[in-house]
């Protein structure tokens, strides 16, 4: 009887533990995911009881609709110009962090301090910021005798304003990560580095960046997934409401995720081709994943 | 590069990071016609109670709080035991399918959530927990990332004779775990109970779009309600984000240094 218990608490527990993680996941993970592919399928509205099938109707329509590629170059647009800056700017401030400094901690504390503050107040805060009439940034521009912007209402002025939001939010906490992976770079290799005359610049660029590729590859991935799914940034940035759902009154920042929601949640509730851009988004985050891939491994090989 | 450079480079830094939140501060403390002036003010002035009383008047404010220290706290403590729990068995326990299993968990930190909004909505609406907090909670009682780092941290720091020693002693795997594994788990779970605290807290799309009256909704959706309007009251919305902002940063500043720690281990490895 005791090794009976015995041998089924051994061999059942580690399902047991690991239960809670796998039905959650199954339930609200994948579930839904498998499940909005069979809704992309089929005309199907919140409104109405019929859910005829329509095939690949829904993304046909989708890839027809102007604002459709509207929502998508505006999400390239911000993407580049947030992530492309915050990943160079993460690298340099890693790198100084990375040398015996006084008051270490401060200066971290500091780095990750953006990152703890919600989306929602950075996006409240930088609004008041990037205001048109009684804006900071815009006062100080005209105290230096540049114009004011509107930065609301251009295209590319509005996507700089948001990628400004997530450069701000992000470019700390990936720093540390980067951070964290050159301090397993050997020291000697900067030591013989110094010795031969190589500046703090080539040094990043010859020794750091390479030995941490990994680590490269890894947070260009994720800030490119986080990337294409920007939502409340350009949602609040229009003051939430009807101009939220559109991206400001001419879709100048309308995302594919505001595109999904206005779709999904506003427009007379059309589930099913708000599920054919959740897949479409979907298709491009996996595209983007492994051309990032491929990319960084091409840039360490031609080394 | 000198060594004085780099400081100044890193104030101004600090400064950067610092200057928006300080600015919040300050916005929140004026009157909307001390906003209206050139130059901005950049000085707190006197109107900060006055605007927490506003931002009380109008939207249920307390309510969100609560309702956001409420769906933050249970998160915290289910996603810190769950992932303890998968983390022990992932990392010291052997049993069939172990591995695949286990590749599965880090598979699906690439899968992004919002991707099955809608799906999801339909599901929550089905079970009746639409504009409910439940909707928020219960998806949420556990994550793949809590679970990746749980393992990590657990195949590291805990030793196997440990547990072998307490098999000996005819102690049961739950005891073990109680026992054994729990305390040498407590400084990875402070750093989690924080990440996921930080997360819950802060989440902002999902509440958005399953919780639609104002006393049911989470302090973010709140704070974009204050947002909300053609005319821009940012004395009020910048109060209403400071006060929102407010409990986050003191934790910060309480555990931050472990959160530091935290991230950087779990990125060393991740």
């Amino acid at each position: 009887m005791r090794t009976w218990l015995y041998k089924a608490d051994t061999q059942l527990s580690p399902y047991v533990y690991i239960s809670p993680f796998f039905i959650l996941f199954a339930v609200f993970g994948l579930f839904p995911l498998g499940y909005t592919a069979w809704v992309s399928l089929h005309d199907w509205s919140l409104l109405s009881d019929e859910h005829s099938f329509v095939g690949l109707g829904n993304y046909a329509e989708l890839l027809a609709d102007p604002y459709f590629w509207n929502a998508l170059r505006n999400t390239l647009s911000i993407l580049a110009l947030s992530t492309i800056p915050q990943l160079i700017l993460a690298l340099i401030l890693a790198h100084l962090v990375n040398r015996p400094l006084r008051a270490k901690t401060l200066w971290r504390l500091g780095m990750l301090l953006p990152n703890v503050t919600s989306v929602v107040a950075v996006v409240v805060i930088f609004s008041q910021l990037f205001g048109r009439d009684f804006g900071l940034i815009n006062w100080l521009l005209e105290s230096f005798g540049l114009g004011r912007i509107d930065w609301q209402a251009g295209v590319a002025s509005s996507h700089v304003a948001i990628a400004a939001m997530i450069t701000w939010r992000w470019t700390g906490y990936n720093a540390l990560i980067f951070l964290a992976a050159m301090q397993a770079v050997p020291k000697e290799l900067y030591e013989s580095a110094t010795l031969d005359g190589a500046t703090a610049g080539q040094q990043l660029r010859k020794i750091t960046i390479p030995s941490i590729r990994p680590t490269v590859i890894f947070v260009v991935i994720v800030s490119t997934i986080y990337g294409l799914q920007v939502f409340a940034e350009p949602q609040l940035f229009a003051g939430g409401g009807p101009n939220g759902i559109i991206g400001g009154p001419d879709r100048q920042f309308q995302t594919l995720t505001l595109y999904m929601y206005e779709h999904g949640f506003n427009r007379g509730f059309e589930f099913g081709y708000a599920s054919a851009t959740a897949w479409v988004m979907f298709g491009l985050i996996v595209l983007a994943a492994a051309v990032n891939y491929l990319i960084t491994r091409r840039i360490r090989s031609s080394r | 590069m000198t060594r004085r450079l780099v400081y100044l480079a890193l104030t101004g830094v600090l400064m950067l990071t610092a200057f928006p939140l300080y600015f919040s501060v300050v916005v929140a403390s004026q009157d909307n016609s001390a906003l209206s002036q050139v130059p901005p003010p950049v000085l707190p002035g006197a109107n900060l109670i006055e605007n927490i009383k506003r931002v009380f008047d109008t939207v249920p404010f307390d309510q969100a709080l609560l309702n956001s220290l409420i769906v933050a706290g249970i998160n915290t403590a289910s996603v810190v035991l769950f992932s303890t729990l998968a983390g022990f068995a992932f990392a010291k326990l052997r049993f069939r399918g172990r591995t695949a299993l286990l590749l599965t968990v880090v598979g699906t930190m690439m899968v992004p959530m919002q991707l099955g909004i809608i799906p999801l909505f339909m599901l929550v609406t089905k079970l009746e927990w639409h504009d409910t907090l439940l909707a928020v909670t219960v998806p949420a009682l556990v994550n793949a990332f809590g679970v990746f780092f749980m393992t990590q941290y657990l195949s590291e720091a805990l030793p196997t004779e440990l547990l072998e020693a307490g098999r000996i002693d005819g102690a049961a795997t739950h005891r073990l775990f109680w026992h054994v594994v729990l305390p040498v788990a407590r400084p990875a779970a402070a750093v989690l109970g924080m990440l996921t605290f930080l997360n819950v807290w802060n989440d902002y799309l999902w509440p958005l779009v399953v919780l639609a009256s104002p006393e049911n909704q989470t302090v973010q959706v709140a704070l974009s309600q204050l947002r909300a309007g053609y005319v821009q009251d940012y004395s009020l919305a910048l109060t209403g984000t400071m006060l929102a902002t407010l409990p986050l940063l003191i934790v910060f500043g309480l555990l931050g240094k472990q959160l530091i720690g935290g991230i950087m281990q779990g990125a060393v490895k991740g």
